[in-house]
């Protein structure tokens, strides 16, 4: 069974549907802590704002995901679902990430490299330094196009198995073990994120 | 490297695609759910759907259509057209809608944006501005609404940046003076608003050759454009146009 957690961060509609159309088994959509225990796998979706995941702490599902990963559940966190994954994000200082990855999230500078930078970063960027070993991105190579649109952004750490440059690089990718996340939307990036998906589910 | 995104674009009524030239003229161009498809295989970075009739009565009809379109699309999808109330914006969104496009419902009730923002984010909310120049040029150019209708007086730039204060994620401009002509894009215009804002301005109305894109995404300083007219009817496709631009120096997705 495949959790997909719904913490009302926006619209699940589009992550069920690619998941279903690439033949997923039993999708629950939920915000019950008991399903998120007993699930195969684990989707974090979710667009908006970082404090929208303060509910997973009000409800119990940080700690549902936190039992979950650590005998060995295969997580996929999406936009904010993988930025909920690192210490937190300066977007809403007083709510905590996971932290299963170091590092805060932060906004994208107003400018870079001394032209105005437009935020939030919307549209399709290429996937840069794709690593080989990454089970995630199985098939998917370098100079790959997918879909982002975020003001804030994960930063590169020793885990990022792809990165995004839009005012210097930041995490696209990352995933250590059973761990994952992307910061752009799979259920988007039309054959390339379909590849993503598809890869996970295999897992 | 962030590309500029082609947006196809299907106008809608009573369920099936038409175009107009300058608002009014309208022609039949297909099944919009097949349209979409078929766009999306041709490359399109993203489709926008606009039924320019949606009424209430005929919401039911409009949702089917979007169910139908999305239901194997997977680009971004927006859907407009009488969307008057957050719950109207939640139904589309359901239906399988990733943005809804707002515009007479947003100029006569602002707040309309910041709701629709608030439960599914400022990414999924997109103000359409219908533009119509006045006699001083750029700056005169004033809102339209119903449609290209009706005028409400109010400069386009300054309803952006109110737009965009108000937690748009997008501005979709559309120049009707150049609307379905074919003649290009009215950079000015669309410069003056991408200047005046900081988020992605979607250029519209004109578009007629892969010049008149590479002249809006430079000059009219645009971070996508719109095209219907000139992808219906297989004058080219995406594809074809992203090859082009990518020759002139523009960056596209490509491979897609």
């Amino acid at each position: 069974m495949i959790a997909v957690i719904d913490y009302k961060a926006g619209n699940l509609t589009s992550v069920v549907k690619a998941l279903d159309y690439l033949g997923a088994k039993e999708i629950v959509v939920t915000q019950a802590p008991e399903v998120v225990r007993t699930a195969d796998k684990i989707v974090l979706p979710g667009v908006g704002h970082f404090q929208s995941t303060q509910l997973l702490q009000d409800l119990g599902l940080t700690d549902a995901v936190r039992e979950s990963v650590a005998k060995g559940t295969w997580f996929l966190g999406i936009c904010v679902g993988l930025q909920w994954l690192f210490e937190g994000s300066t977007e809403a200082p007083d709510t905590s990430g996971l932290g299963h990855f170091a590092g805060m999230c932060e906004r994208f500078p107003a400018r870079f490299e001394g032209a105005e930078l437009k935020s939030p970063h919307v549209g399709w960027n290429s996937l840069e330094q794709v690593r080989e070993d990454s089970k995630l991105l199985r098939g998917v190579e370098d100079a790959g196009f997918v879909y982002y649109t975020h003001s804030w952004r994960a930063p590169l750490v020793k885990d990022t198995v792809a990165a995004t440059n839009y005012g210097g690089g930041f995490t696209a990718a990352v995933e250590r073990e059973n761990v994952m996340g992307v910061q752009f939307h799979p259920e988007k990036s039309s054959a390339v994120g379909l590849q993503v998906l598809k890869n996970f589910l295999e897992l | 490297m962030l590309t500029k995104r082609i947006i196809a674009c299907l106008d809608v009524r009573g369920g099936r695609v038409v175009k107009g030239v300058q608002f009014v003229d309208i022609v039949d161009a297909g099944d919009p759910a097949e349209l979409a498809h078929r766009h999306a295989a041709a490359g399109a970075d993203e489709i926008v759907l606009l039924d320019i009739t949606a009424t209430h009565e005929r919401r039911g009809t409009l949702l089917e259509t979007v169910k139908r379109a999305a239901a194997k699309l997977f680009v971004p999808f927006t859907v407009g057209g009488g969307i008057r109330s957050a719950e109207d914006a939640a139904a589309v969104f359901n239906a399988g809608a990733d943005k809804v496009s707002i515009n007479s419902s947003a100029i006569a009730r602002p707040e309309l944006i910041g709701e629709i923002g608030g439960s599914f984010g400022a990414q999924a909310v997109i103000v359409a501005i219908d533009a119509r120049r006045g006699t001083a040029g750029v700056e005169d150019a004033e809102v339209y609404v119903s449609g290209g209708r009706k005028t409400t007086g109010r400069s386009v730039v300054e309803w952006a940046r109110e737009a965009e204060e108000r937690g748009a994620g997008e501005i979709l401009l559309t120049s009707m003076d150049t609307d379905g002509m074919r003649s290009g894009f009215d950079c000015e215009l669309t410069a003056a608003v991408s200047s005046a804002v900081q988020i992605p301005v979607i250029a519209s109305g004109g578009a007629g050759s892969a010049a008149h894109f590479a002249e809006v995404f430079g000059r009219g300083r645009a971070d996508a454009a719109l095209a219907a007219s000139i992808f219906h009817f297989g004058v080219t496709d995406s594809r074809e146009l992203k090859a082009e631009l990518q020759r002139s120096g523009v960056s596209v997705r490509l491979p897609c």
